[in-house]
C-alpha cells in the first residue's frame, strides 16, 4: 500500500485483516483439539433434552472441555432467552 | 538409523512435492542416501516431478502387497548420485497402505539398503494417506502459502502431528516441526497485500527453516522434471539449498525475504 492510499484512506491492509482472523479462529480450534469426536453429538443430544423443558436459542451456546486435575469437565453454556441469564450444566468425567 | 522427515500441509498445492523433490535431491547432493516416497496413492506425481515418469515398473503397493521386490520399485535418479524415489501407485483403494507394510518398507530402507534419509511427500488433507506419511515420521517440514487457508491447514496438520504420531502414541520426544514458507512475495507483503513470514511464524509458533520466493523457475522446473534446486541460477533453487544446509545444522541468513529497491516516486504513488 503507497504512502498516497495510505493518507486518502483508499485501501485497507486486507494482510492485517488476515492476521487478525486467524487468530481468532486459530485459538478457537485449539480449545477443541483434544475433544473427543463424540462432543458434537453429545451436545446435540443434551440440548435437545434441555429444548423441551425450556425455550432456548440454538445459535447461542458453548462448550468447552476443560481438565481439572484427574477430571474432564464438560461445560455447556447455555443463555436462556427471555431473561439473559445463563444456565451452566456441567458433566464431570473421570479421564482416562 | 535413518531419519524419516514428513513434507506435509494439510492444504493441496503449496508446494510438498515441489519441496520433497528438492530436498530429497539437496540431502543427496551433499552425499547422503536419500530416497524420496510418494504417499499420494492414486494421485502418483512426484515421478513428473521428479523426471522419472517413464522408468516407474513397479511401485510403494507392489512393494507392500509383495508382488514386488523393494530394489524393483526404487527408481534411481540419473542427474543426482545417491538419490532413489519410490513411486506411488495409481491404485484407486487406499487401504492397500497398512501401518504394517509401510513399517516394514521402512525398516527394509534403512537397516537393508542403507538409506540414510526418507523423505514422505504427504497427500493433502487430513485423510488416511496423509495420516499414513506423517505417522512414522521424525521431523516434519510444515508447507505453508503466507495464506489464511494454508496457515489454518498447517495448523489442523500440527495438532495431528503431535497427537497421531507414532511418536505421540508410543510417549517418545515429539517430532520435530519445521514451517517452511513457500511462494513468498516481499512486494506484496510491503505493500499489506500479503501475511508476512513474522505473522506467519508467531501463528504457528515454530521454528523457521526456510523461505521460498515465488518464482517463475519452479513452474519451469517442473515442465522440465528437474528438481528447481538443481537450478543454481534461480533464487528458488538457492532458497531450497539453504533450507538443506540449514537442515543439516549449517548456519544460512535467510535471503529474498525484502523487497527489492523501489523508487522513491512509486513508493508514494503505489503500482
Amino acid at each position: 500500500m503507497s504512502f498516497l492510499d495510505y493518507l486518502l484512506g483508499r485501501r485497507r491492509n486486507t494482510a492485517e485483516i488476515a492476521r487478525e482472523r486467524l487468530q481468532i479462529i486459530l485459538a478457537r480450534e485449539h480449545t477443541n483439539r483434544n475433544a473427543p469426536d463424540y462432543l458434537p453429538a453429545l451436545q446435540q443430544d443434551i440440548l435437545e433434552v434441555v429444548a423441551k423443558y425450556i425455550p432456548i436459542d440454538l445459535q447461542d451456546i458453548r462448550v468447552n472441555l476443560e481438565r481439572e486435575g484427574d477430571y474432564e469437565v464438560l461445560e455447556l453454556n447455555i443463555p436462556l432467552s427471555d431473561d439473559a441469564r445463563g444456565t451452566t450444566i456441567r458433566a464431570t468425567t473421570r479421564a482416562r | 538409523m535413518a531419519k524419516i522427515i514428513v513434507v506435509t500441509s494439510g492444504k493441496g498445492g503449496v508446494g510438498k512435492t515441489t519441496t520433497s523433490a528438492s530436498f530429497g535431491a539437496g540431502l543427496a547432493l551433499r552425499g547422503h542416501k536419500t530416497v524420496v516416497v510418494d504417499f499420494d496413492i492414486g494421485l502418483r506425481n512426484l515421478d513428473l516431478i521428479m523426471g522419472c515418469e517413464r522408468r516407474v515398473v513397479y511401485d510403494f503397493v507392489n512393494v507392500i502387497n509383495k508382488d514386488a521386490r523393494l530394489n524393483q520399485a526404487l527408481v534411481r535418479d540419473k542427474r543426482v548420485e545417491h538419490l532413489y524415489m519410490l513411486p506411488a501407485s495409481q491404485t484407486r483403494d487406499k487401504d492397500v497402505l497398512t501401518r504394517e507394510g509401510v513399517d516394514r518398507v521402512f525398516h527394509e530402507l534403512q537397516q537393508e539398503l542403507g538409506f540414510e534419509y526418507i523423505v514422505c511427500d504427504s497427500p493433502a488433507g487430513i485423510e488416511k494417506g496423509a495420516r499414513m506419511a506423517l505417522y512414522f515420521a521424525d521431523e516434519a517440514i510444515v508447507v505453508t502459502n503466507p495464506e489464511i487457508a494454508s496457515v489454518r491447514d498447517s495448523d489442523r496438520i500440527l495438532g495431528i502431528l503431535s497427537a497421531n504420531s507414532r511418536r505421540a502414541e508410543e510417549g517418545m520426544e515429539p517430532v520435530k516441526p519445521y514451517l517452511l514458507v513457500t511462494r513468498y512475495n516481499p512486494d506484496r507483503v510491503e505493500q499489506g497485500e500479503m501475511l508476512s513470514l513474522e505473522t506467519v511464524k508467531e501463528l504457528l509458533g515454530i521454528p523457521l527453516i526456510g523461505v521460498i520466493p515465488e518464482s517463475e523457475s519452479v513452474l519451469n522446473a517442473s515442465n522440465l522434471g528437474t528438481p528447481v534446486i538443481l537450478d543454481e541460477k534461480s533464487k528458488a533453487g538457492v532458497a531450497y539449498s539453504d533450507v538443506v544446509d540449514r537442515f543439516l545444522g549449517e548456519n544460512r541468513p535467510l535471503r529474498f525475504i525484502s523487497t527489492e529497491r523501489t523508487s522513491l516516486l512509486r513508493r508514494f504513488f503505489g503500482g
